[in-house]
């Protein structure tokens, strides 16, 4: 049976879905978290630290839907503040000083929308991610696990290979957004879910991502070790792909990745 | 396999809505941001002005108020006289995601405004000194950015890399263009990828941010520049302020997202007055002209 893209959408906002800490737990070993970003505070939207895939130190990075109301509140239901994309930036920074590939798992509505944050620089902060991760001279693999909200999202998604879980989205803006600025009516989410082809099949047809991790029916949380260990191969696969390439060549094919949507 | 389909490039060319040299002077008629009539209101002060006056003073009300202008104007403005030469001026978008209405519109709004999408791009001459420029134009889809605008800054910044010139870029956007969905999205990376590498090659890059400054832009070229300069009370963020007020639930304090709101909160170098802009911009480029150090030095 064929998920409609609104059921997909509904399925990727599951409060039971997998959040970002749970695949750093079942894929990675000796998870050390680091936090801050050295400049203003720590955002818990994010988590970042160092762990080892396989035998190989890598740097990873999620943004962290809360488990429990109280747990989300105190992420911000993963809506980072510019902190959040700066300490993801410090953390790659490093990765790069000490040639750990950086593996990021995406999963916000969009960037925190408030005063704080425009004070402190939302746009420049994602800019800044941009263009830095373009440079970055070590691998890079995103998977957007649930929800791909705007540049929010995209703040970790320039990275030599992009994967989405098969019923996760990735858009330019919520369909209640997308809904409320195109047709005057945010109740045409549904509609807009239609038109924006936001689903992983969409964006792998368009050619934006590498791959698709299948799902079990019903959604990744029916049977969760089956979606890590797909996650696991693509990034084992990716890896030993990327390290054969000179950082140069791997530059080159990040910057032609994007340079031809 | 059908996914190779879409790996084809996602704008087209088009040569219907070419424009003719002389139109890049402007002329008095062809004001889209000021009334038609003798007098015109200025939202900043209430009061009225002649017109004529208005364009005569940079389109700036002796309240400070500046009015928009278009990318034609803007050119006008910056560039010393005949040293304009566009690029990829017929560059248009395939709209990637065939989405209702949205081709129908594209066509209606090039004809309202004569504009192919929401950006000129080109070389010229600023107080003598070659550069790139790229000039938004927010009457076209509110100068969203889209394939087009993006395709076409990738290839200004990359041919500006090859020739070893500056890049000056004057933003104004609503943010992403939404009717090309995900592809917007992802101009904002490839933007980026094309401004890092030509910082990479140690080449100068200004960004003059006016107004309106927001969204997908704000959060991608507009503040990559070594230098950003914006126009005095150009609205300029992330987030859109009507955006920000639901999520908060509250009024947003006077003169939030304004240009001195962002130059007091350390992201902009500098606000400078439309009689001074194009003297600045000169002074810049003249600033980070490569010396010949065994000269300098002697
Ligand atoms: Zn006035």
């Amino acid at each position: 049976m064929d998920l409609t893209p609104w059921d997909k959408v509904k399925l990727a906002r599951m409060p039971i879905r997998p959040t970002g800490l749970d695949y750093i737990e079942l894929i990675f070993k000796g998870f050390v978290e680091l936090h801050g970003d050295r400049l203003y505070r720590e955002d818990r939207a994010i988590v970042g630290g160092i762990g080892f895939f396989n035998d190989l130190p890598v740097t990873i990075i999620a943004q962290q839907k809360g488990r429990n109301t109280k747990e989300n509140i105190s992420r911000n239901f993963s809506m980072p503040h510019p902190e959040g994309y700066r300490k993801a930036l410090r953390l790659m920074k490093q990765a790069e000083k000490f040639n750990r590939p950086v593996i990021c798992f995406i999963d916000t509505p969009g960037a925190f929308c408030g005063i704080g944050a425009e004070e402190r620089g939302q746009g420049e902060a994602i800019a800044t991610n941009l263009a830095e991760m373009m440079m970055l001279r070590t691998p890079i693999i995103s998977v957007v696990i649930s929800e791909g909200g705007s540049g929010g999202a995209l703040a970790l998604g320039v990275a030599d290979k992009i994967y989405m879980l098969e019923n996760a989205i990735y858009s330019i803006l919520s369909p209640e957004g997308f809904a409320s600025i195109l047709y005057k009516d945010a109740s045409k989410a549904e509609t807009a879910a239609n038109d924006m082809k936001l689903t992983a099949q969409d964006l792998y047809q368009f050619g934006i991502i590498d791959g698709i991790i299948k799902e079990p029916a019903g959604g990744a949380h029916n049977d969760f070790e089956y979606v890590t260990l797909q996650v696991k191969d693509a990034i084992g696969a990716d890896l030993k792909e990327l390290m054969t390439l000179s950082v140069d060549e791997m530059l080159e094919k990040r910057y032609q990745k994007f340079r031809n949507i | 396999m059908s996914r190779n389909l879409f790996k084809a490039k996602q704008y087209a060319t088009t040569k219907v809505y070419r424009s003719r040299p002389q139109e890049l002077r402007g002329s008095e008629e062809d004001k889209p941001n000021v009334p038609q009539g003798i007098m015109t209101k200025c939202p900043g002060c209430g009061k009225l002005i002649y017109t004529k006056l208005l364009i005569k003073s940079h389109k700036t009300c002796e309240c400070g108020y500046c009015f928009r202008v278009s990318a034609n104007e803007r050119l006008e403005m910056i560039l010393d006289e005949d040293t304009f030469v566009e690029m990829d001026h017929q560059l248009t978008t395939r709209d990637p995601l065939n989405f209702p209405g949205y081709a129908d519109k594209l066509v209606k709004t090039q004809t309202q405004t004569g504009l192919v999408d929401g950006l000129v791009t080109g070389r010229g001459l600023i107080c003598g000194y070659p550069t790139y420029i790229g000039v938004m134009d927010a009457s076209f889809f509110m100068g969203s950015m889209g394939t087009a605008i993006g395709e076409k800054l990738c290839r200004m910044y990359e041919k500006a890399t090859h020739e070893r010139l500056p890049v000056i870029v004057f933003t104004a956007s609503g943010g992403a263009r939404m009717q090309e969905g995900i592809f917007s999205l992802m101009q904002m990376a490839k933007v980026s990828a094309a401004v890092a590498k030509h910082s990479q090659a140690g080449l100068l890059y200004i960004t003059v941010l006016t107004d309106p400054t927001t969204g997908g832009v704000t959060a991608s070229f507009a503040m990559l520049g070594d230098i950003i300069l914006a126009e005095p009370g150009a609205l300029i963020g992330f987030a859109g302020p009507r955006v920000i007020e639901q999520t908060i639930g509250q009024k947003l304090p006077e003169g939030f997202q304004r240009a001195e709101f962002l130059l007091e909160h350390g992201f902009v170098d500098k606000i400078v007055t439309r009689d001074k802009l194009k003297n600045t911009l000169g002074s810049l480029l003249k600033l980070h002209k490569k010396h010949e150090y065994d000269v300098t030095y002697n």
